[in-house]
This record gives structure tokens, C-alpha cells and sequence, in this order.
């Protein structure tokens, strides 16, 4: 599965968990308009880590903040290479 | 303060006490030896060096229970003070707990020892073999008691006792239908196996000592084998217990959990375990003393406790966490830097937070072990109830995990009761158990099975920031 299909499904996932209806996903979703709020994002990013190995907001401190679903997306992809 | 049949101070020193035992009972048992308590009338384990130790603050570091028991029973009344030195505390703070407490002898079970690099010089050596002595020293000080807190984190606290307030919780000459013997997973350095060496010697009973050489599993055969009738330990000794094949290998009258939450799920599993047993749980901490008993099956204790027990114990409850003031708090901190134990009221703070819920108080956490979930506190204790409370659940460990969104998340490491594959429906078993009970922001982000958890030398889960 690429990254970005690994993190679609885990936003799917924590949405249906966490009782939150998530909006269409695309690129250009802005993530806070997403239905997932700070402790989805934080379980999100955990649940990455553990399924990507990485990290990347920790690893680094120079990581933009993503606003879109593209953005997240291309930290991920950035960090694993 | 009056404390109705828990008369004290005794005039009775405690090798007063060992001597009333008839020598049918009053034993002490190891695993490899027994001692008659009656024997130390007109004997002593110190072999023949008690005089020398007259006055003295004595560091009691010897590598086993046993001799640790026979010289405080001896040195009771003699010494100026006793320090109970326990079997994990590091070597590196050895300096500064023989500074800090004045010690000028050592006693010890044979085990070489640095004690004279340390500038001890007086080094006395305790064995499980009693030898006829005349001539013993009058017992007639009021010994200082010195204990170590069981905090795991920076260096030891120590705390001063006297008897009185050690045994103030203790019933004087109770009735028992059947010789009383006692067992406890605890070490007798600690405060939960001190108040049960307290209770045998008092009792007039045995009492079988567990073994940091043995094995838990050897431990219960042993406690069975003796015909262990009171039986105590924190809920992880129990829980760990309740794991060995041999936890029936004994059948105790009384079972007893103290220096942890005990649960409602380890409080019910007991009560199937044991069912000739009373379960009650006892809250008590070394500063803080014996607080109360609670004998009603049932987690948590009633809110009618608060303010003013006829045992002369007074409780309160402010900012959350629970205080208590008694008889049977420690005297003071031991060292230079140390503070004060309790407020101008005489009030301990325990640091252990309750909440009210229906008309009891349950304990949810320590003040200071708290997760920060983005800005919302978690007590970690509280998570874990919750766990446990899942009919395949052993036992469960939550801690934090740093997370770069919120600071921090849960997540918890949960032992099964048996070593089936955990899948992924018994993770949502325990999740959902959470959802249910716990705002969202308290339920794991992760459940991981484990195999087993650490227990520390104290008997408590090894927390992190315990």
C-alpha cells in the first residue's frame, strides 16, 4: 500500500472509532475541515509511526505544518526518504 | 486521640512480646530454617554482641528476612534507632543514608560488606541460630524506627516511626479460633510486611517469610504447607499470584491487599480464588501509616469514613488528594534537606487522589503520575481499572506515550489471564469496555499484550513515574 493509502485508511479508521464523520477525502481537503480534531490527528500520527516506522513531526523540527491532506501526505513521503 | 483496646505505648518491648509465645506457636519460618520466637527468652541471634549495640543507631542490612526480623525483635528497646535497611536499595545511596541517620553499627546477615570503607565500624552479624545469653542489656529506650519510602524515583525518603504508632492499628489480644499464621509476599523492611511481622509477634502466631530467592509459585506451596491462614500483599503480588497453578495450594482465612488500588476485578477474583476467605483491603502508607480497613468486598471505601474514625484516624479529602492525620502517621523525615511530613493540622497528604462517585470514594491515581493528553489530565490507575475489569484481563500497565499533536497519549500493556493468541477482537473487547466508561480522550491509543509487567522490589507495578 503506498503512504498515502496507509493514511487514508488509518483516517477512515480512527473516524469510524472515535465517532466522527469524516469528509470526502482528497488532496486538497483542508485537514481541519477533515471532521478529525487534535486527538485523532495525535492517534493518527501514532498509528503511523507504528505501521510506517517514522515519525516525522518528531524526527525533524523544520516540518511545515500541513494544512491539506496533499501536504501530510508529502511529509510522510519526505521523512521515509 | 484515644485508641480504646489498641492500648499504647506498650511496656512490653518486642522480644517481650516473642517470649509470651508458648512455643507451640510463634514461629518464624524461611525456607530453609525455622526459629521458635519463644527461644529469644533466653537467647539471641546476635551471638552474644547485643551489649555492644546498646544506644547505637543501628543500619539493619542484612540479605535476608529472617535476620532481619530476629534483630529488630532483639534490638527493640535497646538501640536508639533501628533503620530498615531494604534489600533493593542501591549501593549509592548507602553514604548518605549512614550520614543522614546517624548510623554507628551495622547489622548484617554474614554477607561481606563495605561498611568499613564507609566508616561504620561496628559490624555485628545476626544468625537464624539462637544461642543461650545471659546478661542482656535493659529495653527500656523508646527505639526511633526509621523506614524508607517506596517511591522508586531520586533518593530515598526516610521516615520516622516509633512502635507505638507502627502497631497502633493492631488489635491487643484478640481471640482467634485457630492459630493465626500470617504470610506476606511483601518484604518486612517494607511498610505492608512490617505491620504483618507487627501482627504475628502481636498475635502470638506464626509467621512464614517470603524469599527473594524463592520463586512466587514456591512461595504459595510454602504459605500452604505451613497452614498460612492470613495472607497479605499488594494487588500485583496477588495478581501474580492468582497466575501459579499453586495460588490453591493454600487456603488462607484472610486474605489482605494494601499499598496499591485494589480493584473491584482482583477484589472478585479473590473472592473466587478463596471463597473461606474474608477479602478486605487496607490503605496504608509509610508516612502516612494505617489509614483504614476495608472489609466489605467492594472497591473504593464509604464517604462516612471522612472525618474522624473511632480508630482515632482523621481523614479529609482537599484539592483531590486524600489526607490523613493519626497516631499512626510517621513521626518526620529523616536527612538534613528534609521537609515537613505534615501540614500545621498534622495532616500527611498521601498524594493519592479519589474521587466521590454514589457515596464512596475510589482512589483513581497519584497527584504526580498524572498523563497530560493535550492539556487533560489521565491518571493512569483509573485507565486500568477499566482494563481489568475485562474478563480476560490479568493485569494492565498504562503509561504515556509523547505524541507531537497533544504532548502525549495513552496507551496500556495488558497481561491475559492465559497465554491464548490475543487478536484483534479482544483489543476491541477492551477498547470498547473503555469507550464506554472513560472520555475519549482517556481510552489507549494502543493496547499492547504483554507477557507479564514488571513489579518492583516494593510490590507495585513498576511506573515510570511512580
Amino acid at each position: 500500500m503506498t503512504t498515502k493509502l496507509t493514511i487514508m485508511a488509518e483516517m477512515q479508521k480512527i473516524a469510524g472509532e472515535q465517532a466522527k464523520t469524516l469528509a470526502a477525502l482528497s488532496d486538497d481537503l483542508v485537514l481541519l475541515d477533515s471532521g478529525l480534531d487534535s486527538l485523532c490527528f495525535a492517534v493518527l500520527v501514532a498509528r503511523l509511526e507504528d505501521k510506517l516506522g517514522l515519525d516525522p513531526f518528531t524526527a525533524s523540527e523544520d516540518v511545515a505544518f500541513p494544512v491539506t491532506l496533499r501536504d501530510f501526505v508529502q511529509v510522510y513521503d519526505h521523512a521515509a526518504r | 486521640m484515644r485508641r480504646g483496646d489498641h492500648a499504647s505505648p506498650d511496656s512490653l518491648s518486642l522480644r517481650d512480646w516473642a517470649a509470651k509465645t508458648n512455643g507451640a506457636t510463634g514461629f518464624f519460618h524461611d525456607v530453609e530454617s525455622s526459629v521458635a520466637l519463644h527461644d529469644l527468652a533466653h537467647g539471641t541471634s546476635l551471638g552474644g554482641r547485643l551489649p555492644e549495640l546498646a544506644g547505637r543507631s543501628v543500619l539493619i542490612a542484612t540479605g535476608d528476612q529472617l535476620t532481619a526480623a530476629l534483630a529488630l525483635i532483639e534490638l527493640d528497646g535497646v538501640a536508639r534507632r533501628l533503620i530498615l535497611c531494604p534489600p533493593d536499595l542501591a549501593a549509592e545511596h548507602l553514604r548518605s543514608v549512614i550520614a543522614d541517620a546517624e548510623v554507628d553499627a551495622v547489622v548484617t546477615s554474614g554477607q561481606t560488606d563495605a561498611c568499613g570503607e564507609l566508616g561504620v565500624r561496628l559490624h555485628v552479624v545476626c544468625h537464624p541460630a539462637i544461642a543461650p545469653m545471659a546478661g542482656r542489656p535493659d529495653a527500656h529506650r523508646q527505639t526511633e524506627w526509621v523506614m524508607f519510602t517506596s517511591g522508586t524515583t531520586g533518593a530515598p525518603k526516610m521516615v520516622q516511626h516509633s512502635v507505638a504508632g507502627l502497631t497502633a492499628a493492631i488489635k491487643r489480644n484478640a481471640v482467634h479460633d485457630e492459630p493465626v499464621v500470617w504470610g506476606t509476599f511483601y518484604d518486612i523492611r517494607r511498610y505492608g510486611g512490617l505491620q504483618i511481622f507487627f501482627r504475628a509477634l502481636i498475635d502470638g502466631g506464626s509467621f512464614v517469610l517470603s524469599n527473594a530467592k524463592e520463586a512466587p509459585r514456591d512461595y504459595l506451596v510454602r504459605l500452604g504447607r505451613h497452614g498460612a491462614t492470613h495472607v497479605s500483599g499488594t494487588p500485583s503480588h496477588w495478581r501474580r499470584a492468582l497466575m501459579c497453578p499453586s495460588a490453591r495450594a493454600m487456603a488462607p482465612r484472610y486474605v489482605r491487599l494494601s499499598g496499591e488500588i485494589a480493584d473491584q476485578a482482583v477484589l472478585d477474583a479473590l473472592r473466587a480464588a478463596y471463597p473461606q476467605a474474608r477479602v478486605g483491603h487496607a490503605y496504608a502508607s509509610t508516612e502516612a501509616g494505617v489509614g483504614f480497613e476495608v472489609n466489605d468486598g467492594l472497591a473504593g471505601f464509604p464517604a462516612s469514613m471522612l472525618g474522624g474514625l473511632p480508630s482515632g484516624v482523621d481523614m479529609k479529602v482537599v484539592d483531590g488528594s486524600l489526607r490523613i492525620r493519626s497516631l499512626r502517621t510517621a513521626e518526620r523525615y529523616v536527612g538534613g534537606a528534609a521537609a515537613a511530613l505534615a501540614d500545621e493540622d498534622g495532616f500527611v497528604d498521601t498524594g493519592d487522589v479519589v474521587e466521590l462517585r454514589d457515596g464512596r470514594y475510589f482512589f483513581v491515581g497519584r497527584t504526580n503520575g498524572v498523563i497530560n493528553v493535550g492539556g487533560l489530565k489521565v491518571h493512569p490507575e483509573e485507565v486500568e481499572a477499566v482494563i481489568n475489569r475485562h474478563p480476560g484481563v490479568r493485569m494492565s500497565l498504562v503509561h504515556s506515550r509523547r505524541n507531537p499533536i497533544t504532548g502525549a497519549l495513552v496507551v496500556a500493556d495488558v497481561v491475559l489471564h492465559d497465554e491464548r493468541t490475543p487478536g484483534k477482537s479482544l483489543e476491541q473487547e477492551i477498547i470498547a469496555l473503555c469507550r464506554e466508561d472513560l472520555s475519549r480522550h482517556k481510552v489507549p491509543a494502543a493496547i499492547r499484550f504483554v507477557p507479564a509487567l514488571a513489579v518492583a522490589a516494593t510490590g507495585k507495578l513498576a511506573r515510570r513515574h511512580a
